[in-house]
């Protein structure tokens, strides 16, 4: 989303996963809080990352070429990083969050609680995401946004807010995204954010870039692809498996799944 | 309504303005004419705010707005429909003219005003539904004076509108802009197509390298010689 109006690969974004993780292991193992009020601080804390990563890293360099944001933005990923190295030292801490839910039966299968949750959340999301993006100003103002900046502003909206929003909302989710992850995987260390922020990044070029559930169904597809090739193969080959898909996929679909190829009259 | 006067603008070592002046009194249509480059877009984007000026004063109703963002103008009444269209290809046509009016909080006039641009234009009205993008060159000419209109401008500056379309598309394109004056727009019309501008302004400046060189009536500008040479092709 963030890249659709932007154009830049926000390589920050899975660190961003990682401040979150650990606002949560501050604030429940230090300060005590229960765990609506964390959840609410971890998104609020994501945010405020987010905005002012936009404003100070990125913002400057909008009219540069794209090359000079995308290392600005991998110096955004290294330099968070190595603060969480400096500030928490590399030792992983355990997320301590979880719930103590049976796993749910339904026929013979047996799925974890926070399997369930991830995908309801997730689905739920999207839905909100896709209604704000298609029906509200903030959502059209993005979409303008993202076709056109000069025409944009010749309509009246502002380009900088508009921008800072896309980051405000991108950077909510990823806090939602770390409180998901901390529960399926609870251990919490500084690199926790690079590699699913990696994937992300894969499931959305697969999807079709720019577009919400593109975004959705390439995790789906990579992630089947992975437990499968795991399961069947071997645990060894499912990162050159889901590669291997995404490298087919762009052969001869380069827009991604549900990318569309835009005809456009001049 | 609008005065323009020792208006320098560069972009890095080019001076590609020299110290503009000139002025559109509420009602007109004022055109500027002249070649590709001699500056007629750079003074539409500099009254836009989409290009800094270095120096000189822009006053739109008895406002400096020179250094007012880009974005704000609109609410001010100063809409442009830019050279080329630039429609939101990918939205439908319902959604850039709804674009237009995001600067509006009067929602309940909208529909009103829908119909006004669709009185203007009855082929957006059946494609009303349709990416922008599939349209055609003169329909996405018509979408966006239609969503410039719905802005509600008190001056409407257009750039290029006859660029690249049909001469029988363009007088159609003309005889709308005189429609809109005739209702109350004052009109700042950029055009390279000097003999359909001067047919239908009240006023005109010729544009040449960055300055003025001429001004006047537009029916005395048709008679003039040099026009006549160097942009009526007569």
């Amino acid at each position: 989303m963030v890249y659709g109006i932007v154009r830049l690969i926000n390589f920050a974004h899975g660190d961003i996963l990682m401040v979150g993780a650990y606002t949560a292991v501050i604030l429940t193992t230090m300060l005590g809080l229960p765990f609506p009020v964390v959840v609410i601080l971890v998104i609020l804390m994501c945010v405020l990352f987010g905005v002012v990563i936009e404003r100070v890293a990125y913002k400057p360099l909008r009219s540069s070429p794209r090359i000079s944001s995308l290392i600005t933005a991998i110096g955004v990923s290294m330099l968070l990083q190595n603060l969480a190295l400096l500030i928490f030292s590399p030792t992983p801490k355990p997320y301590p969050i979880s719930f103590n839910i049976k796993p749910l039966t339904i026929g013979g299968l047996q799925i974890g609680f926070t399997t369930v949750l991830t995908i309801a959340v997730s689905a739920l999301l999207m839905v909100l995401l896709q209604i704000l993006v298609a029906k509200s100003r903030a959502g059209k103002s993005m979409r303008a946004v993202s076709e056109d900046y000069d025409a944009a502003q010749l309509m009246g909206i502002n380009v900088n807010t508009t921008i800072t929003f896309t980051f405000a909302i991108g950077c909510a989710l990823a806090g939602i995204g770390s409180i998901l992850y901390g529960l399926a995987y609870p251990t919490v260390s500084p690199t926790l954010g690079s590699l699913p922020g990696l994937k992300a990044f894969i499931a959305a070029v697969l999807g079709g870039i720019g577009i919400i559930p593109g975004a959705m169904l390439g995790g789906l597809i990579m992630g089947l692809a992975e437990s499968l090739t795991k399961a069947y193969i071997s645990s060894q080959l499912s990162d050159a498996v889901v590669y291997g898909i995404l490298i087919v996929v762009l052969l001869f679909k380069p827009s991604g799944l549900l990318g569309r190829r835009m005809r456009e009259k001049v | 309504m609008l005065k323009v006067d020792q208006l320098n603008l560069y972009y890095g070592a080019i001076h590609a303005l020299h110290d503009i002046a000139f002025h559109v009194n509420e009602g007109e249509i004022v055109t500027l004419i002249g070649a590709n480059g001699a500056g007629k877009t750079s003074i539409l984007h500099a009254l836009s705010g989409l290009v800094p000026c270095k120096s000189g004063e822009i006053i739109f109703d008895n406002q400096d707005v020179r250094k007012v963002p880009a974005h704000q103008l609109v609410y001010l009444g100063l809409v442009q429909v830019p050279e080329g269209r630039r429609v939101f290809s990918r939205m439908s046509v319902m959604e850039n003219l709804e674009m237009g009016a995001f600067s509006r909080k009067d929602k309940d006039a909208f529909d009103r005003d829908y119909d006004m641009v669709f009185e203007h234009f009855p082929r957006l009205k059946e494609r009303r539904k349709q990416a922008a993008g599939t349209l055609s060159g003169g329909e996405q000419q018509m979408l966006a004076m239609g969503r410039a209109l719905m802005a509600k401008p008190k001056l409407l500056m257009m750039d290029e509108p006859s660029m690249g379309l049909s001469p029988i598309l363009v007088q159609e394109i003309f005889n709308i802009i005189q429609k809109i004056n005739a209702e109350g727009t004052t009109v700042l019309l950029v055009e390279q197509n000097a003999n359909m501008a001067l047919s239908i302004a009240h006023r005109a400046y010729v544009l040449e390298t960055g300055d003025i060189v001429k001004q006047g009536a537009a029916s005395d500008l048709l008679k003039d010689e040099d026009v006549k040479k160097a942009y009526l092709g007569t």
